[in-house]
C-alpha cells in the first residue's frame, strides 16, 4: 500500500467518498451506483491512478458497487486580443489564432464532482433504516 | 445535524428514517472536489498572515539551485529582514545545515520516500518557529517538477527555478508545475556558454506557452548576476502583502493557490 499513500490521486480519492457520503446520506439513499467526475487535463490529477485508488477505497464505502466514470474536459483558452475561445493542447495555452499568450484558461484544470447516481433502497435497506430508529 | 444519519435536520421528525424514504435516481451536482490539505493549508496560511510573515515556495528540479538562492538572498538581505527556511529533502539535513551556517533558523524535513512536502508538514514543523520575529519564510521543496505543484501548503508565492543544464523545453513537459509559478527564475545562467543549447528566449516561450504569465528573470548567483532583481521581487512581494495586510479587508491579500 505504500505507493498508493505517496501519490495525491489516493487522498483526492478518500476526499471525493466523503462528499459522496454525505450526498448519500442527505438523500435518503444508501448505495451509489456511479459518480461522474470531470478531471481536466490540467487538474494535476491523473485519471487512470483515480480509478486504481477508488478500485481499493470504494471496499465497505457506500459506493462499493459504483462506477466511476471520469470526464475529461477540454483544454480551452479565451483570447483577451481576438476574442475568440480555442481547444488547445494542454502545453500549449497560446491562442491559436493570433498568438497572443495572456490567455484565460476557461476549462482544463477543473477537478469536479459532476453527479451520483443512487439505488432504490432495497427492502434490507429499509428494514436496516428502521432498527436504526430508536431514537 | 441529526446524530442518526448526519443529515442537516435538526429534528427526528425527517421522512428518511421511516421505510418509505424515497431516493432519487441522481444528485446533479457541480461541486469542486475538497483537496485534502486545503484546510490544514488554510490554517497555515492564517498563521502567517496573523505573524505578518511572507512565505515564499521555491519549487524546481533537484540541484537546480534553490538552496544557492536562499544563501544569496540571506548574504544580500540579512541585515535588513528576517529570514527562515523550511528544508524539505527525501534525506539528510545538508541544505538545513548549509543554511544555518548563516546564522538563519532552517528546519529540515525528511519525507522518507514521498516526494513533495505537504500543509500537514509544514504545520508539524512551525511551532519550532517563532514566527513573529520572522520576515520572510522560504520553502525549499523537494526537487521536483510534477507533485510539489498539487500541494498548497499555506505560502504566498510560487518561485519556480529553471536552471541552464536542464534544458529550455522543461515547461513544456511539465506544464502544470510552471502554471503554478508567480515567478519563473532562469538559475544558472552563468553555463550559458557552455551549454549552448540552452536559449533564454526559447525558455521564456516555453513557459508563455503552457500559459505562464509570471515575470521571468536570470539569475548567475556566483556572479552576482540577476540578484538584484530577484531581490526588488521579493521586497516588492513583501511590501505588497505588508501593505495589504494593514488595509481593512485583509481577507482579500491571500493569493488563490494554484488549482489542481
Amino acid at each position: 500500500m505504500i505507493w498508493f499513500q505517496q501519490m495525491h490521486e489516493f487522498s483526492i480519492c478518500q476526499s471525493v467518498l466523503e462528499q459522496v457520503e454525505q450526498i448519500t446520506r442527505r438523500h435518503h439513499a444508501r448505495r451509489v451506483t456511479r459518480i461522474v467526475l470531470s478531471v481536466g487535463p490540467l487538474s494535476g490529477v491523473v485519471d487512470v491512478l483515480l480509478q486504481r485508488a477508488f478500485d481499493a477505497l470504494r471496499l465497505g464505502s457506500v459506493a462499493e458497487t459504483a462506477v466511476l466514470d471520469i470526464h475529461t474536459p477540454a483544454v480551452i483558452v479565451a483570447c483577451p486580443s481576438c476574442k475568440k475561445e480555442s481547444r488547445v493542447p494542454t502545453n500549449r495555452l497560446l491562442c491559436p489564432h493570433c498568438q497572443q499568450w495572456q490567455t484565460t484558461l476557461v476549462s482544463g484544470d477543473e477537478l469536479v464532482l459532476l453527479r451520483i447516481e443512487f439505488a432504490p433502497n432495497t427492502l434490507s435497506d429499509n428494514g436496516h433504516s428502521v432498527e436504526n430508529e430508536h431514537v | 445535524m441529526c446524530n442518526t444519519c448526519g443529515c442537516d435536520a435538526n429534528d427526528h421528525q425527517h421522512k428518511h428514517h421511516a421505510p418509505s424514504a424515497s431516493v432519487p435516481e441522481s444528485s446533479e451536482l457541480y461541486t469542486a472536489i475538497l483537496q485534502p490539505d486545503e484546510i490544514v493549508a488554510a490554517r497555515n496560511r492564517q498563521q502567517f498572515e496573523h505573524h505578518r510573515v511572507l512565505v515564499v515556495n521555491l519549487m524546481s528540479s533537484p540541484g537546480s539551485g534553490k538552496t544557492q538562492l536562499i544563501e544569496q538572498t540571506i548574504q544580500t538581505l540579512n541585515d535588513e529582514i528576517t529570514i527562515a527556511v523550511i528544508e524539505g529533502d527525501l534525506d539528510t539535513e545538508n541544505d538545513a545545515l548549509r543554511i544555518r551556517r548563516h546564522g538563519v533558523q532552517a528546519e529540515q524535513i525528511t519525507t522518507g520516500t514521498a516526494c513533495h512536502l505537504d500543509a500537514a508538514m509544514i504545520e508539524t514543523v512551525l511551532p519550532k518557529f517563532s514566527l513573529d520575529t520572522i520576515d520572510i519564510l522560504f520553502i525549499e521543496n523537494v526537487g521536483n517538477l510534477i507533485c510539489p505543484a498539487c500541494f498548497d501548503l499555506g505560502q504566498d508565492a510560487n518561485v519556480v527555478l529553471l536552471s541552464v543544464p536542464e534544458g529550455d523545453d522543461k515547461p513544456e513537459k511539465y506544464p502544470v508545475m510552471f502554471r503554478a509559478a508567480d515567478l519563473m527564475l532562469i538559475t544558472k545562467t552563468d553555463y550559458l556558454p557552455v551549454a549552448t543549447a540552452f536559449s533564454i528566449h526559447r525558455a521564456t516561450q516555453s513557459f508563455r506557452n503552457v500559459g505562464g504569465r509570471a515575470p521571468v528573470q536570470e539569475l548567475a548567483a556566483p556572479l552576482d548576476r540577476g540578484v538584484s532583481a530577484w531581490i526588488d521581487w521579493l521586497l516588492s512581494a513583501y511590501a505588497q502583502k505588508f501593505t495589504a495586510l494593514s488595509t481593512p479587508s485583509p481577507s482579500e491579500t491571500a493569493d488563490a493557490p494554484p488549482k489542481c
